[in-house]
């Protein structure tokens, strides 16, 4: 099978303290350090269990820049046949759906049967999987969790919904799905995989290549990000006090205005 | 030797003034066997019997072919009657202990079976070579005695003199066919045990004397990912560690063949202790017999078989804390480490890490540290709780230079309690005057437990890191807090400055003086001191810790029954903290109730990770109050003038 | 100003709380327009979802197919695109079912789509301006969406509170004939159950987290009763693992689930790296613990010194006296 993974390259969150820059319209991005968008990552994993077992090549496909390329390289370390980057100045300030279309560019000048994005990225907006599916004209399901292969073109998937619950489907190929973290354990990448790609070459897409519509780039953006700004962060615990009574009370109302009682 | 021959490369030739000193320790010496008195004493007897019995059974072979013959009398008669019966003895004790089965002994059934039938038909086969030679010595003695020659006299007491008695009144046609009989018997039996003993335990017999000369002599340093290949050519390695029994050196498969199966690793392991799928012993002969049913004495090898998933699973070779427990018992000083480094090596290599351990190589990779903190916060602990007011500590940036390096390592610079470890440590290298600094955010993680979980290449990046640093730096020494750092900075690291651990130079900072101590202010409280396993059994610094405390006036303190080259694992440092592996309770926990039944209220350690898995064990064990956890520098700080 | 539409999730002839939500958000985008529901769906619990909306929105769509018996996103999406007016607003609550359905449905109607919105500045010209988060919760942004040509918008679940209900005087409007026909090429088959012991604690919005201080396994179901009580799951630290008190996908740490709630009680939980390395996203965190000096309340928000053996079950009780 075909297979055709869509990676983000994002900051890492995890211990990374995501600050404004100095002009407020970006975050500082001087001490971070950036990686695969983790979902992604669990996409080339499962479509590379899907080819161990069915044959095929899988794919990895990014849009951005030459700093994008190391995300790439490491998942060709992790066992991805081919990669490609889809980079052009006329790319620069895509909405999602941009990227979305700049994708289905690229897919269309391919044959893939399956395409794998990861449920969301940084932004959490868990947008480009579906957007993609719509324009190709494909099925497409998000939050899956696992994934077998049928005769006859067809996949039977599982996704996950509230309270641990499944919902299965079978779907039709070619189709475009969203990978959900845990579907998988995804393998080691070492420093010694990476290196031994180190000095393969990257095909980059540009815009000419890809004779994409009018929906890439700044101009034809319809979502836009004015700037970021910080919600209101706090230092240590407030102790609350009083007897228990009266702490309850105010812990009861603080747990309503957090969503955490409806 | 097919095996072998296929093996990888391995370079035991050299040195071979100190191989020999050690194969006189050692092997001649016996030097391990002692550690279990009982089985020890047996077993020194044992061997020195065959030693002398080598002699007698080369010129006893020499006897079927000539044409008189008689075996030498004198001195050496005398020995060798009191070696075989001794020997004869022993193997008598010895079958006996096989039937009563200590505990060490056992095998899992997942293991396989118990060689019990075996040892014990080896062992009566020997007995019956003793007993051969016996008779033919009396049956000699009888009929000569009965025929009035003169004769050699028997050593008093030995088995041949009392079978020679009981043989006194024996008619000589009997002593005569006795006579043949013991000596086709004893020929038959030996020839059949050399045979034989190459498929068991008991060809330790004849590989002992290899695998002890060629034992390892470095202490406390990995092998390299393959012998012969520098670091800068590794890139031209096809395949990293080991994944088939082909790719073991040759001298690790010498040391599958050479297990006697004593099951003392196992027995000191602490994985092992504590449920683990862990066993040393069995990691051996499970290679062995894979050995046996790959290379048999007839038939084609078989080869190139996967040795993880097929006879080992990933979680026994991720269950090693590496501490060196087994090395150190080992009366053949069979290795383990590098074959667990070896094939961890191939785990990483396929990508066979398990995901709990993936998040921490990641955070080093891109951090240089497993937590994942940002580069810019190493030194934030320099001034966390005010300490700047109390101790000034300079970060090193080229000038002005200072003499010492104090290399804090990973945990000390950004774990919230053990951060103190590292300001206790400031405090005193302050106090005794020394001009130190750190390196801060140019210091990354040393590496040590990268390397040995298998990320050689990882590793290796760090190393480069580091060692730039610290050249950059100027030092001329390194002090650190953290014995896994110190390790790396002495054996792993090369062309830097010489290292010592903080309890080396607290021992000397009070020998000469620069270091006073008060007394405790609680002198009801008994301390005990756990030797961590990378200071102590693979550093061989036991002394200093103590003579630190010790200098305490009026510190009461007490050995574990575990202790020195004997301590028992905390648990692990580094990576070990990460892995989450199948056990039915925790090291640590075993550890502070073997300090509560030496009679400690406090137990000291000189490793951050230590002090990690000390505190955890207490609350775990519910010994909150009962049992508290210091590190050695923190307590001198406390108790310094 | 577009027609403001909000797809209603409902199950069992109940509609969601999100509908109620969904009704406030709207107002915030367009105080004078009263905002349309679209409810898809079959038969009688269509019919009940229908009606009890009348109460919430002046007009409630109704889309009834048999094929839109089981909420399909793939189809529900079809009938959307055949149903709704081209231009118009609509709303839909982010989660399981509306990121399946939203990012194509805006791609369908052409319009614009703004997903997990949880603030609303109001309609600038041409343009909407709202509110998202990103990096886990660490920074917000202001977002610009034009929505000249509509725009599809997810909105976060509890970020609006939901109006008091008026009186039913809504209208219900059968659209089921403009529906078209529906096939798909994603079918559904079944809905398997989580297993019970099987819970995943990182798909739930509050975890009430248990430490040591709970003391014994026979003193877990304290947390449970309060788990419930809020709509969530309990999860714990290492130690309770350790001691086999509970299952290990119940660990949250960096050895064990990283969970991403939007409330987590840290009960008895002395608050470690390792268990705090597994709480991400920012949620708001409650710690309670007897100990005073327990780091965990460096991290939290909220801290309370006090026996969870006692103060649980108080807490429970109140919650549910209200």
């Amino acid at each position: 099978m075909e297979i055709l993974v869509c990676a983000k390259r994002v900051p890492d969150t995890s211990e990374n303290e995501i600050e404004l820059n100095a002009a407020g319209n970006d975050i500082e991005r001087g001490d971070l350090v950036y990686s695969v968008n983790e979902a992604d990552n669990y996409a080339v994993e499962e479509a590379l269990e899907i080819v161990e077992r069915t044959g095929g090549t899988v794919t990895v496909v990014t849009v951005g820049d030459d700093d994008d390329e190391e995300i790439l390289r490491r998942e060709m370390a992790m066992g991805a046949k081919q990669a490609v980057l889809l980079s052009d100045e006329a790319f620069e300030g895509s909405d999602g759906r941009g990227i979305a279309s700049i994708l289905a560019a690229f897919v269309r000048k391919g044959h893939y049967e399956l395409i794998l994005t990861g449920v969301q990225a940084d932004d959490g907006a868990a947008q480009v999987g579906g957007m993609l599916a719509a324009m190709l004209d494909c099925p497409f399901a998000s939050l899956v969790t696992s994934i077998e292969v049928l005769e006859g073109g067809k996949l039977k998937i599982g996704r996950e919904i509230e309270g641990g619950n499944k919902e299965l489907y079978e779907i039709d190929l070619p189709c475009v799905l969203s990978i959900q973290t845990g579907i998988n354990e995804p393998r080691y990448v070492g420093m010694r995989g990476i290196r031994q790609v180190a000095s393969v070459p990257i095909p980059t897409l540009h815009k000419a290549d890809l004779g994409v519509n009018g929906f890439a780039g700044k101009a034809a953006a319809r979502v836009t990000r004015t700037d970021y700004f910080t919600p209101t962060a706090g230092h240590g615990a407030e102790m609350l006090t009083g007897n228990h009574d009266e702490i309850i009370g105010k812990l009861i109302e603080l747990l309503k205005s957090k969503g955490g009682l409806t | 030797m097919t095996p072998l021959l296929r093996g990888e490369r391995d370079p035991r030739f050299d040195r071979p003034w100190t191989r020999l000193g050690r194969l006189l320790k050692f092997w001649f010496g016996q030097w391990r066997h002692p550690r279990y008195l009982a089985a020890g004493i047996v077993h020194i007897f044992l061997f020195a019997g065959f030693m002398v019995l080598v002699v007698h059974t080369g010129l006893f072979m020499a006897l079927g072919t000539s044409a008189h013959p008689s075996m030498p009398g004198g001195l050496y008669a005398a020995i060798s009657d009191y070696a075989a019966t001794i020997v004869f003895i022993c193997m008598m004790a010895l079958i006996v202990r096989r039937l009563l089965k200590p505990a060490r002994y056992a095998v899992p059934a997942r293991y396989g079976k118990a060689h019990t039938a075996d040892a014990i038909f080896l062992l009566a086969l020997i007995a019956l070579l003793m007993a051969a030679d016996g008779v033919f010595e009396g049956s000699l003695a009888a009929s000569q005695a009965a025929l009035r020659v003169p004769a050699e006299s028997l050593a008093i007491f030995s088995m041949p003199w009392i079978l020679a008695r009981a043989l006194v009144s024996a008619p000589l046609p009997m002593l005569a066919n006795l006579y043949l009989g013991a000596y086709l018997v004893h020929e038959l039996a030996f020839f059949f045990l050399l045979c034989y003993r190459p498929f068991g335990i008991q060809f330790h017999v004849e590989t002992s004397l290899f695998t002890v000369y060629f034992a390892k002599l470095d202490r406390g340093t990995v092998k390299p990912v393959r012998w012969g290949v520098p670091d800068d050519k590794l890139d031209q390695v096809k395949s990293f560690g080991v994944k088939t029994f082909e790719d073991f050196t040759w001298k690790h498969m010498l040391d599958f063949y050479s297990c006697a199966d004593c099951g003392r690793c196992s027995d000191q392991c602490p994985a092992n202790a504590v449920g683990r799928p862990l066993s040393p012993r069995f990691l051996t002969t499970k290679a062995r017999d894979y050995a046996f049913r790959h290379y048999p004495m007839f038939g084609a090898a078989g080869n190139g078989h996967a040795l993880v998933g097929e006879i080992y699973s990933e979680d026994e070779i991720w269950s090693c804390t590496t501490c060196g427990a087994c090395e150190a018992e080992c009366p053949l000083l069979v290795e383990y480490i590098d074959k667990i480094v070896d094939l961890r090596r191939g785990l990483v290599d396929d990508g066979k890490v398990p995901q709990s351990l993936q998040k921490p190589l990641k955070a080093l990779e891109s951090r240089g540290n497993p937590f994942g903190k940002m580069e810019k916060k190493k030194a934030d602990w320099i001034k966390n709780n005010g300490f700047q007011q109390s101790c000034t500590v300079r970060i090193l940036n080229g000038e002005p230079a200072a003499d010492t390096l104090y290399f804090v390592d990973s945990i000390t610079s950004f774990d919230d309690r053990i951060q103190a470890i590292g300001r206790a440590t400031a405090k005193i290298l302050d106090k005794a005057g020394e001009n130190f600094g750190i390196l801060g955010a140019a210091e990354k993680d040393s590496g040590h437990d990268v390397r040995r979980f298998g990320e050689e290449t990882l590793f290796m990046a760090l190393r480069e890191h580091n060692t730039e640093a610290i050249q950059a730096s100027g030092v001329r020494r390194i002090v650190t807090s953290d014995p896994h750092a110190f390790n790396a900075l002495k054996h792993d690291y090369k062309d830097v400055p010489p290292v010592e651990h903080i309890s080396q130079f607290m021992a000397r900072a009070v020998r000469e003086g620069h270091i006073k101590l008060n007394a405790v202010e609680n002198g009801n409280n008994v301390y005990t001191y756990h030797d961590p396993c990378y200071l102590g059994r693979h550093n061989g610094v036991y002394d200093a810790p103590r003579e630190v405390l010790d200098a305490v006036p009026g510190l009461q303190r007490v050995e574990m029954a575990r202790s020195r080259d004997r301590s028992f694992c905390c648990g692990g440092g580094g990576l070990a903290l990460f892995y989450e592996p199948t056990e039915t309770e925790r090291m640590g926990v075993k550890r502070v109730q073997m300090a509560a039944e030496a009679g400690a209220n406090v137990i000291v350690t000189a490793c951050p990770f230590c002090m990690v898995n000390m505190e955890d064990a207490i609350k775990v064990a519910g010994m909150e109050g009962k049992m508290a956890a210091i590190d050695l520098a923190e307590l001198v700080e406390k108790q310094m003038r | 100003m577009a027609r403001i539409f909000a797809y209603i999730v409902h199950k069992s002839g109940v509609a969601d709380d999100s509908a109620a939500e969904l009704a406030a958000a709207a107002r915030q985008i367009d105080a004078a327009q009263s905002p349309a529901a679209v409810v898809t769906g079959w038969g009688a619990d269509l019919d009940a979802v229908c009606e009890s909306l009348r109460s919430t929105f002046s007009e409630v769509w109704k889309i009834a197919h048999e094929a839109l018996a089981y909420p399909n996103a793939e189809i529900v999406r079809q009938a959307l695109v055949n149903v709704l007016p081209a231009g118009s607003l609509v709303l839909v609550p982010h989660a399981h079912f509306g990121t399946d359905l939203s990012p194509g449905l805006s791609v369908k109607m052409k319009a614009a789509y703004v997903p997990d919105v949880v603030g609303i500045d109001g309609v600038d010209g041409a343009a909407l301006k709202l509110v998202r988060q990103e990096f886990g919760g660490q920074l917000s942004a202001h977002i610009r969406c034009d929505i000249s040509s509509g725009a599809v918008i997810s909105i976060r679940p509890g970020a609006f509170k939901a109006l008091a209900g008026g009186a039913a005087a809504g209208q219900v409007v059968d659209k089921s004939s403009s529906a078209g026909t529906l096939v798909s090429k994603r079918r559904y088959l079944e809905t398997v159950a989580a297993e019970t012991g099987d819970v995943d604690i990182t798909k739930y919005p509050v975890l009430v987290s248990v430490g040591r201080g709970i003391q014994e396994p026979d003193n877990i179901p304290i947390a449970q009763e309060l788990a419930d009580a809020l709509g969530g799951a309990v999860s714990c630290s290492r130690p309770v693992v350790d001691a086999k008190w509970m299952a290990k996908s119940r660990q949250v740490g960096s050895s064990g689930q990283t969970v991403k709630p939007k409330v987590y009680l840290a009960c008895g939980i002395s608050g470690s790296f390792q268990h705090l390395a597994g709480i991400k996203g920012n949620p708001f965190i409650v710690a309670i613990n007897k100990n005073p000096k327990a780091p965990i309340f460096r991290a939290a928000d909220i801290g309370i010194v006090a026996d969870i053996l006692e103060f649980l079950p108080e807490l429970t009780q109140s919650i549910r006296e209200r």
